[in-house]
């Protein structure tokens, strides 16, 4: 397929014979049983299984330490993921090395699974930094706390693949941007799925609806499934059960090929709960129903896999043994990595604003590195 | 020497931007067939292709978003905003992303984006055609922001934001994109005026008047008309205004000791004031009378019936120097 940077249709069929209305994709029920799907068959090895189960657990570890963390003042803020492993690990897995990711900032199980250690993660919120790690060295670019900005990003960078002539081929290479159901009200969002539809963008467009805006419904967002958005824009839109591990990876995998293949964007929908308040500082009876996360529950994204594992035979005791001590372990490390962090140096309030000097900046910085010496001269008296 | 209109020495600008990098972009509304409604990149598609000259859909937030995006990948987009008015869309990600990118990621992520935006009024045009938005962005850190105000330093200029490893908002003074001057098109941009300087336009000896883009010719002019009645103005083109070139600044109103500070853009809150806060503050002892600024209005932009009364003019300049001798 030729990639036509100009954004001339590549594809004859831009829906790529979506129908109207798709059913949720779903491989393993909430009960732990494993279903085929006649678009997405999966094989996948009992290692395989394995690993995810433990990406699960030990991402849920992480976001239960920080919150942990945060209760006991060390972190100024934190935004669970709680109830969203499944979509974040899922999705996170089905990316190649060599893909990009543009996350929000609760994308800890796509970090997870990008390789990033959770301790930058750490850093954000306990205010050490804005982010700061290096996202060309995992793939992962920073957490986006603005809703839906990254969302340009991830399709202006899509663009800047296609003209590489990164795409189509053994070794093309694909974006995906996270985004919430919240996020899809925003101008930013919408403008990103014209660009890459008409540009034709290697982008895959994953939307965790977790059905809460921090207070707002779903239903004050949309009046639409979102999935079904994508459609009015000329790409295929799909639903998945974003409590499902393998429904997440099998989708996501299949769309991420279809963008690096040049079938230009997709649209996943993931449909889960955010089982937590939106961040710490939130308090989510305030605005929802106690029996709605009850309801959930039965669907969680971890002891489904749990039980397809068990009944399946596939792992015993001693593995979920070895998980949850591995777990205590990431718990343990990231907590005294967070105690240790030492706070930065002030005047590094004044570093890296510009590439190139800048006079009236230095001359700030300058005299305001007096006025912090003037106390210690003050002191030293 | 050439003469060219200052659109056009833009378009020479660029044409060299993008046959001296192909990392190089253009890209907004209708820049590439239509030349752009100014014709500042007439031409361009037709010689760098579609993928490099790229007409955008019509989305401000979008093409500035995108071009971040471009910009993470490797290149080095040159976004254009059609008018003044319509930057608003793009603010957020201008202000949140474009400016702070870099502080984020403590000094691994760079944005070399430009985004040129035509502005001031003058031009008889409709609502949101006419505005100078600048002091938005000179309060943003993380943003430089600069405007030329002639086709030598169009042409100059224009090359050295494209170089910049920091996102540049590059202002044109629409007004001014008919006036010819002469451009040495041969002379590489390494002998140019650094972009972080000001230029001394007219030297003078008996007030210092600060002005950037549309009011440069304005205050050029005014210098002219000063010295046939036996003043002696100093005209200075700030060039950048973020960062701002204080030392040329200062040294001028030490000499001088009268400043006046001339832009479009309505003085509450505009960059006059800071100007006029820093000259007090380090000219204090050589100061004659206190900093004036000449500028538009605390209002929104009038119809464009109103426009000449809402502009500065060679008279209001004129009017400002002399006030500044009755103290």
């Amino acid at each position: 397929m030729t990639v036509n940077v100009a954004g001339r249709a590549a594809s004859a069929d831009p829906l790529r014979g979506q129908p109207e209305s798709a059913e949720l994709i779903q491989l393993l029920t909430p009960e732990g049983e494993r279903v085929e799907h006649p678009d997405y068959p999966l094989e996948i090895s009992v290692d395989e299984l394995k690993a995810l189960y433990r990406d699960l657990v030990l991402v849920r570890r992480i976001d239960f330490e920080a919150i942990a963390l945060q209760r006991q003042g060390e972190l100024g803020i934190w935004a669970s993921l709680l109830g969203q492993e499944a979509a974040q690990v899922g999705s996170g897995r089905a990316l190649e090395p060599r893909d990009m990711a543009f996350p929000t900032y609760r994308e800890h199980g796509v970090a997870w699974c990008r390789g990033l250690d959770p301790v930058r993660l750490l850093e954000l919120f306990r205010g050490v930094s804005h982010g700061g790690w290096d996202p060309k060295a995992h793939n992962f670019h920073l957490y986006t706390i603005v809703i839906g900005s990254q969302t340009l990003h991830a399709t202006g960078y899509a663009m800047g693949i296609q003209r590489d002539g990164a795409v189509g081929g053994e070794d093309g290479e694909a974006v995906i941007a996270y985004f919430g159901d919240g996020a899809t009200s925003q101008g930013d969002v919408n403008e990103a799925f014209i660009w890459a539809s008409v540009t034709n963008a290697p982008i895959v467009f994953f939307c965790q609806n977790n059905q809460w805006a921090i207070s707002e419904p779903l239903e004050r967002q949309s009046r639409t499934p979102l999935y079904r958005r994508a459609h009015g824009f000329g790409f295929p839109g799909l639903r998945v059960d974003g409590n499902d591990v393998l429904a997440c990876l099998a989708v996501t995998r299949k769309a991420m090929q279809a963008a690096r293949e040049g079938q230009g964007p997709t649209m996943i929908e993931a449909f889960t709960y955010r089982m937590g308040a939106h961040t710490t500082t939130d308090d989510p009876t305030r605005y929802r129903l106690a029996a709605e996360l009850e309801t959930w529950k039965l669907k969680d994204p971890i002891e489904r896999v749990k039980a397809y594992l068990v009944r399946s035979e596939m792992a015993d005791e001693k593995f979920f043994e070895g998980v949850d001590a591995e777990a205590a372990e990431v718990g343990t490390r990231i907590r005294k990595a967070c105690l240790e962090m030492p706070d930065p140096e002030p005047l590094r309030i004044f570093e890296n604003v510009y590439a190139e000097p800048n006079a009236m900046l230095e001359n700030e910085r300058d005299q305001y590195a007096a006025y912090l010496e003037s106390f210690e001269t003050e002191e030293a008296r | 020497m050439t003469t060219l209109t200052l659109s056009r020495a833009l378009n020479e600008g660029l044409r060299k931007a993008l046959e001296n990098d192909p990392k190089v972009l253009i890209m907004g509304e209708d820049v590439g067939k239509l030349g752009g409604v100014f014709r500042v990149t007439d031409g361009l598609q037709k010689d760098f292709g579609e993928a490099r000259v790229v007409d955008t859909p019509l989305a401000e937030s979008g093409i500035v978003g995108t071009a971040i995006g471009l910009a993470l990948r490797g290149y080095r987009p040159v976004c254009e905003i059609q008018f003044d008015g319509f930057v608003f869309p793009a603010f957020d990600q201008i202000t949140t992303q474009l400016a702070k990118m870099r502080y984020r990621s403590l000094g691994q992520l760079s944005l070399p984006v430009v985004i040129r935006i035509p502005c001031g009024g003058g031009i008889g045009a409709v609502e949101h055609h006419s505005e100078s938005p600048e002091a938005l962005f000179t309060h943003t850190g993380g943003l430089r922001v600069v405007a030329c105000g002639d086709p030598a330093d169009a042409f100059a200029m224009i090359q050295l934001a494209v170089n910049s490893d920091d996102p540049v908002l590059f202002f044109e003074p629409k007004r001014r994109y008919w006036e010819k001057a002469d451009v040495n098109l041969a002379g590489g941009v390494a002998a140019a005026l650094p972009l972080s300087q000001a230029k001394t336009l007219v030297s003078g000896t008996d007030a210092t008047v600060l002005c950037y883009g549309p009011m440069v010719r304005t205050c050029a002019e005014a210098a002219i008309a000063a010295a046939k009645e036996g003043r002696s103005i100093e005209v200075i083109d700030l060039r950048s205004l973020s960062p701002l070139d204080t030392e040329t600044i200062f040294e001028s109103v030490r000499r001088t000791g009268r400043c006046v500070v001339v832009h479009e853009a309505p003085v509450t809150g505009g960059l006059s004031a800071e100007i006029a806060a820093r000259v007090t503050e380090e000219c204090f002892y050589r100061l004659e009378a206190p900093v004036l600024r000449v500028g538009g209005f605390s209002t929104p932009y009038p119809p464009s019936k109103l426009e000449e009364y809402y502009l500065p003019d060679l008279d209001r300049v004129l009017d400002a120097v002399d006030r500044t001798f009755a103290y």
